[in-house]
């Protein structure tokens, strides 16, 4: 039945006035997304795409109690506030959409959801789609065919164009997970795979990693570790950039010598993950490990 | 961003962390000046923002007049790793009797602060921190409790010393305040008084937070080029390489990867662009513009997988760039998504062949 998101999923989209929150919750309507209110501080009475808008979290709880989910569309110097007020309001899913938090805000909101049991997704991610029930993000949806594999995923649009390789190769995704391109995000590669250990429906995990950090290094650690494990298959972006740069995401950089593409290809092929040098060589490399 | 170490210590001595008496300085005369007010012996520092300044001679001691003129004139002559040298700093000479080690990162693994401490400073705290982890302590700071005291009792009983608190308070206060990626003593000196000093100041700020940091905002496009300017004032993420095939693409990680397939076939990519999400004709049309002025792209790779980014909008981009400008660089397209077929038609009937897949279309760029 999928992870993180399904049939019961019923949304809350805050900053749904925004170009970007109204865009979006226009496509999540369509593809099928419970989305009940909206909000937007000093916008209460407006409807969007059908979808009223409340002034704050709490009004909408009032009148929706049942919404489980958030997505946050609020821009970088509003993020903040509205990533605390649904943490308040209880929401234990949260899906942040907007980029360059800064990291020290990012950091009390992130150990703030921890205490209090609430799933942070992101910031800086294309959120999660459970094909073909629910999707809470931004991605096109028309590459993810329904399936049972689940995707991981530091990036966004490198996620859509291996979703499309999958779904072209009859291999369809049960989850497709984006955990964001930030130094700090709220839920790691290990966390997002212990749910799909628990999931019935799905059978085999892409791990989509790039240069910064060491989340696909202690994922290797965590990995062989695991006595009972599902397959995975991982790719790795940016073997050909140079150190010192960030390239595009916040949390995409080699600093002082650490973080390379290398270095995390070398920490998954130790514990037997095999890492792909190509996106299209992802789909052969799952049904070898599907027949094992 | 970086700051230089004088914006640096302009900070500590704003939060009272004890520095040397100094001064900045942008020829021999103010070095002169500066000394005289502060007394020699005297330490004269590059200002430059690259790592191993050091070692490439820009920092020399002076004993007297002389001594100065000549070190600063030399270090004001240097280009450290492709950095010019325009500013030193004169500082008064210390006889330390201990160095230590004291900094504040953001662990993107805890997601929280983390404190370093060594009882060794001066020198590379990762090489230490490998050597012997026990010479290194490491304790994260709770962002929503902050700093307290058992902290500093725990850095004190490290150290042996009890006249710490004011500095790991002052420092923790600057790497909230000023949003630092890194905040950074090295080396923490201890003089023959037992008097503490930061010999060196290091603070990197948060890039997404620079827009609450004003302070520093000018500073950026400082150092920029000519491309990278354009690039930031479009609103896109560029990256400079090395090689002669420009990359054009939607997404950091897609990008990325683009890069790495051209590398993959044996090519070598000129430089990283990122037109983002939901671009449209106009952004892709001043991406391609800042392709064909390039003069290092010998040809330029066009990978766009559409999702709210429209085909047909990157082929009339494409279309606009060309129409101004002639090229003989070679371009090549990748286009798959939303509206794809009416795009690629559109390229078809300007004589531009369009892939299907990111690594045929990367095989084909390298080809010659």
């Amino acid at each position: 039945m999928a992870i993180l998101i399904d049939n019961n999923t019923k949304v809350l989209v805050q900053g749904i006035t925004g170009k970007q929150g109204s865009f979006h919750t226009k496509l999540m309507l369509e593809y099928g997304t419970k989305i009940l209110a909206g909000v937007t501080p000093g916008k209460a009475g407006q409807y969007v795409h059908g979808v009223p808008v409340f002034n704050s979290v709490f009004d909408a709880l009032e009148k929706f109690p049942e919404i489980n989910t958030s997505i946050v569309f609020v821009p970088a110097s509003f993020a903040t506030d509205a990533i605390f007020e649904a943490i308040e309001a209880n929401i234990k899913l949260i899906v942040v959409i907007t980029e360059r938090i800064p990291m020290h805000d990012a950091a009390k909101f992130v150990n703030y959801a921890r205490i209090k049991g609430t799933i942070i997704i992101g910031p800086n991610c294309p959120g999660v789609i459970s094909p073909p029930y629910s999707k809470v993000g931004i991605m096109p949806a028309h590459v993810f065919k329904e399936g049972r594999i689940g995707i991981i995923s530091r990036s966004g649009t490198l996620t859509y164009e291996i979703a499309y390789k999958i779904s072209k190769a009859n291999l369809g995704i049960s989850t497709a997970v984006g955990i964001g391109g930030d130094a700090i995000i709220g839920t790691d590669f290990i966390e997002i795979y212990e749910m799909f250990l628990k999931d019935k429906d799905t059978d085999a995990i892409v791990l989509i990693g790039e240069i910064g950090g060491d989340l696909e290094e202690r994922f290797a650690t965590y990995y062989s570790s695991l006595k009972n494990k599902k397959p995975v298959v991982a790719f790795i972006a940016g073997k050909s950039a140079p150190e010192g740069k960030r390239m595009g995401h916040a949390g995409a950089i080699i600093s002082m010598g650490m973080g390379s593409a290398k270095e995390k290809i070398e920490a998954f092929n130790k514990v037997g993950i095999k890492v792909a040098d190509k996106p299209d060589e992802i789909p052969k490399l799952l049904y070898e490990e599907l027949k094992r | 961003m970086k700051l230089y170490e004088y914006e640096a210590r302009q900070i500590f001595e704003e939060y009272k962390i004890p520095v040397p008496k100094w001064g900045l300085a942008s020829n021999a005369e103010e070095a002169l000046k500066i000394a005289k007010e502060i007394s020699f012996p005297v330490v004269v520092k590059a200002q430059v923002l690259v790592g191993g300044r050091g070692k490439a001679g820009g920092i020399k001691f002076a004993n007297n007049e002389d001594e100065l003129i000549k070190v600063t004139n030399s270090i004001l002559n240097l280009t450290i790793k492709g950095e010019k040298v325009s500013k030193v700093i004169i500082s008064k000479y210390l006889d330390i009797k201990q160095e230590l080690f004291l900094s504040l990162i953001m662990d993107r693994t805890a997601r929280k602060p983390l404190i370093l401490a060594s009882r060794e400073g001066g020198i590379d705290i990762e090489q230490i921190a490998k050597e012997d982890p026990k010479k290194v302590l490491r304790i994260h700071v709770n962002p929503l409790i902050g700093l307290q005291d058992f902290i500093i009792r725990k850095i004190e009983d490290f150290f042996s010393l009890k006249n710490i608190k004011s500095i790991v308070y002052a420092l923790y206060e600057i790497f909230t305040k000023y949003d630092c990626e890194l905040a950074e003593i090295n080396p923490l000196g201890i003089t023959n008084n037992n008097e503490i000093y930061a010999i060196d100041a290091k603070i990197i700020i948060d890039d997404s937070a620079l827009y609450r940091q004003n302070k520093f905002g000018e500073r950026i496009d400082r150092e920029l080029n000519e491309f990278e300017m354009i690039a930031r004032e479009t609103g896109f993420s560029y990256v400079e390489h090395d090689g002669d095939i420009g990359i054009i693409s939607n997404g950091a990680g897609l990008t990325m990867t683009t890069m790495d397939m051209v590398q993959y076939y044996g090519g070598r990519p000129a430089n990283f662009l990122d037109i983002g999400g939901g671009a449209d004709a106009e952004i892709v049309y001043k991406a391609l513009l800042i392709q064909l002025k390039h003069p290092r792209a010998k040809s330029i790779f066009i990978n766009i997988l559409g999702g709210i980014t429209r085909c047909d909008e990157v082929a009339k981009g494409i279309i606009k760039a060309l129409n101004e400008i002639k090229t003989n660089k070679k371009i090549v397209v990748r286009m798959k998504g939303t509206n794809e077929e009416i795009g690629k038609k559109m390229l078809n009937e300007v004589g531009i062949y369009t892939y299907d897949e990111m690594e045929e279309a990367a095989k084909e760029v390298v080809r010659t």
